[in-house]
C-alpha cells in the first residue's frame, strides 16, 4: 500500500536556504544542495524548494542552484514561488524539477492551471492554497497570505483541481506557526471536497501531530513543514519511526 | 554506452543525471544510428500513451528500438516507456505499443477500490514475483519505489518480474530475455531507484 509522504520545505532566496540550524555533521545549512542531500539521507519523501527571491538576478542563482540540486538528489522535486506564467514552468522543469506548485500566480491568472497541465500533464501542477478563516468561512489569501482575495477556499481549490491540478497543498494560516497542530477541520473539508492526493501544511509542532493528522484523516497523503525541521526539533528518521509504531505506514 | 532514446516526450534531466550517479556512460538521443551502436538502450516517457507512440514512430525510433532489441541489447522502459513495450493500450482509446511483451495496458478508473486516489502517486513497496530478476540484483522485497500513474499493464504474466499493491496488484517491473521495465520512476526512487538502474547496467548483452 502507498506510504504517507513526509515533505520538507525549504525557502531560497537568491539561491540559499534562508533558515536552518542544528543539523548534525552539515557544514553549511543554508547551501540547498547541501540541504537537500542531508533531508534525502534521512528519509524525506520529496523536497519542495519555495524560492522567495524578488530580483531577476536573484532568480537566476535559484535555478542554478536547483539544477545542482537536482542531480545531487534523486526523489521528487517540487518548486514553488513566483511561478506566474508557462515559461516559469518551463524554466524550472528544465533544471530538474519534477513539479510545479502555483499560488498567487493563479489567482492572478485563473487560466495558468489549464495551459500547464495540458502542457506538462496533471502531475506536473501542484496547487498551493493559503487559506484563513474569514466570519466563519475559508478565504484564499493571497501574496504570501497578507492578502484577502475574498474567494470562497474549497469551491476554488475545486475549482483548480477541475482545471488540472494533480495535487493540492492546503496551508492553514490559522495554524501556521502555532506548533499545535495541523489544522484538521480545514484539511476534512478539502479532503472532501477533491479526489486528487492532499499535502497538509501549517501547525506541525511534533511528531505526534503528523500522527494525529494520518490517523484523523486516512485521506490526507502527506504532511508538509519547515522549520521544525529545520531548527531540528524533529527529525525526519524519527518522525517516520514513530509513525511506523502507531500504525502509518512509510518509508523507512 | 547507453542510449536514452529521446523522443520528445518527458524530463530526461534526473534519468541522465541518475546514470551520472552511478557511473554509466550515457547519452541523451533521438538519432536512429546512436541508437544501434549502443549496448544498451532505455526507453523513457511520460504523458499519453497515443501521443507517445505517434512521437516514437514518427521519429523512426520505433525500429530503431526494435532492432537494439533484435540485436541482444539490453532494453529498459521506465514508465510510460515500460507501457510502450506491449501490444496495445486503451488510454484514450485504443493504440499500438511496441509488441515486444504480451499483455495491454488498461486504466485504473473502475478497477480500484472507490476510496483509492487516481493516478497512484508517491511511494509503494516492491513485491516481486520472479525475485531471480536480474533489476532486483541490489534491492529487496518490500523496497519502496516512486510511482506516477492512472494505467498499468495487465495480462503480462509471462513477463512479471515485481508488484505493487494498490486496491489489486499492479505491475511494478517486468523482465523476459533481455527486455526490461518499471512502472515506477528508478530515476526518482533514491537510492533503490538508482541500484535498479545498476543492475540494468550489469545486465547481459546477449550476442
Amino acid at each position: 500500500m502507498i506510504t504517507k509522504r513526509i515533505i520538507p520545505c525549504l525557502d531560497v532566496r537568491d539561491g540559499r536556504v534562508v533558515k536552518g540550524r542544528n543539523f548534525e555533521g552539515l557544514q553549511d545549512v543554508s547551501d540547498p544542495v547541501e540541504l537537500g542531500r542531508y533531508y534525502s539521507e534521512c528519509g524525506a519523501d520529496e523536497l519542495v524548494f519555495y524560492d522567495i527571491t524578488a530580483s531577476a538576478e536573484g532568480r537566476k542563482l535559484f535555478t542554478e542552484v536547483l539544477t545542482r540540486v537536482a542531480r545531487t538528489i534523486f526523489i521528487p522535486l517540487t518548486v514553488g514561488g513566483g511561478i506566474n506564467t508557462i515559461e516559469d514552468f518551463d524554466r524550472v522543469l528544465k533544471c530538474g524539477a519534477d513539479k510545479v506548485s502555483v499560488n498567487s500566480g493563479v489567482i492572478r491568472d485563473p487560466s495558468l492551471i489549464g495551459a500547464a497541465a495540458k502542457k506538462y500533464g496533471d502531475q506536473c501542477v501542484v496547487i498551493s492554497a493559503d487559506v484563513k478563516r474569514v466570519d466563519g468561512v475559508f478565504r484564499v489569501f493571497a501574496k504570501g497570505g497578507r492578502e484577502n482575495t475574498g474567494m470562497e477556499a474549497i469551491s476554488w481549490i475545486r475549482r483548480c483541481v477541475d482545471n488540472g491540478a494533480g495535487e493540492v497543498v492546503l496551508n492553514s494560516i490559522d495554524t501556521d506557526g502555532v506548533k499545535q497542530g495541523f489544522d484538521l477541520e480545514m484539511l476534512q473539508a478539502v479532503c472532501s471536497a477533491v479526489d486528487v492526493p492532499v499535502i497538509a501544511s501549517g501547525g506541525a509542532g511534533c511528531a505526534e501531530d503528523f500522527v494525529r493528522l494520518f490517523q484523523a484523516l486516512p485521506r490526507v497523503d502527506a504532511g508538509l513543514a519547515a522549520s521544525i525541521f529545520h531548527y531540528g526539533e524533529v527529525s525526519i528518521a524519527d518522525l517516520k519511526r514513530t509513525l511506523r509504531s502507531s500504525g502509518i505506514n512509510v518509508r523507512l | 554506452m547507453i542510449a536514452i532514446v529521446d523522443y520528445g516526450v518527458g524530463n530526461l534531466f534526473s534519468l541522465r543525471s541518475s546514470l551520472e550517479r552511478i557511473g554509466a556512460q550515457a547519452v541523451v538521443t533521438g538519432d536512429a544510428a546512436v541508437i544501434a551502436g549502443a549496448d544498451r538502450v532505455i526507453l523513457p516517457g511520460v504523458g499519453a500513451f497515443g501521443d507517445a507512440a505517434d512521437k516514437l514512430r514518427a521519429a523512426g525510433l520505433d525500429l530503431a528500438v526494435l532492432d537494439a532489441v533484435q540485436a541482444g541489447r539490453p532494453l529498459l522502459g521506465i514508465c510510460l516507456g515500460m507501457q510502450l513495450l506491449f501490444e496495445k493500450s486503451y488510454e484514450y482509446g485504443e493504440h499500438a505499443g511496441l509488441g515486444l511483451l504480451r499483455g495491454q495496458v488498461v486504466p485504473m478508473e473502475g478497477t480500484l477500490p472507490e476510496e483509492l486516489k487516481i493516478p497512484h502517486i508517491g511511494w509503494n513497496a516492491l513485491h516481486f514475483t520472479d525475485s531471480a530478476c536480474p533489476l532486483f540484483r541490489y534491492i529487496h522485497e518490500g523496497d519502496c519505489v516512486y510511482f506516477v500513474h492512472s494505467f498499468y499493464a495487465s495480462g503480462c504474466e509471462d513477463s512479471l518480474a515485481a508488484t505493487a499493491e494498490y486496491g489489486l496488484e499492479l505491475t511494478a517491473a517486468v523482465a523476459k530475455g533481455n527486455v526490461f521495465g518499471c512502472q515506477f520512476h528508478p530515476e526518482k526512487s533514491g537510492d533503490v531507484g538508482l541500484n535498479v538502474l545498476r543492475a540494468f547496467c550489469e545486465t547481459e548483452v546477449q550476442a
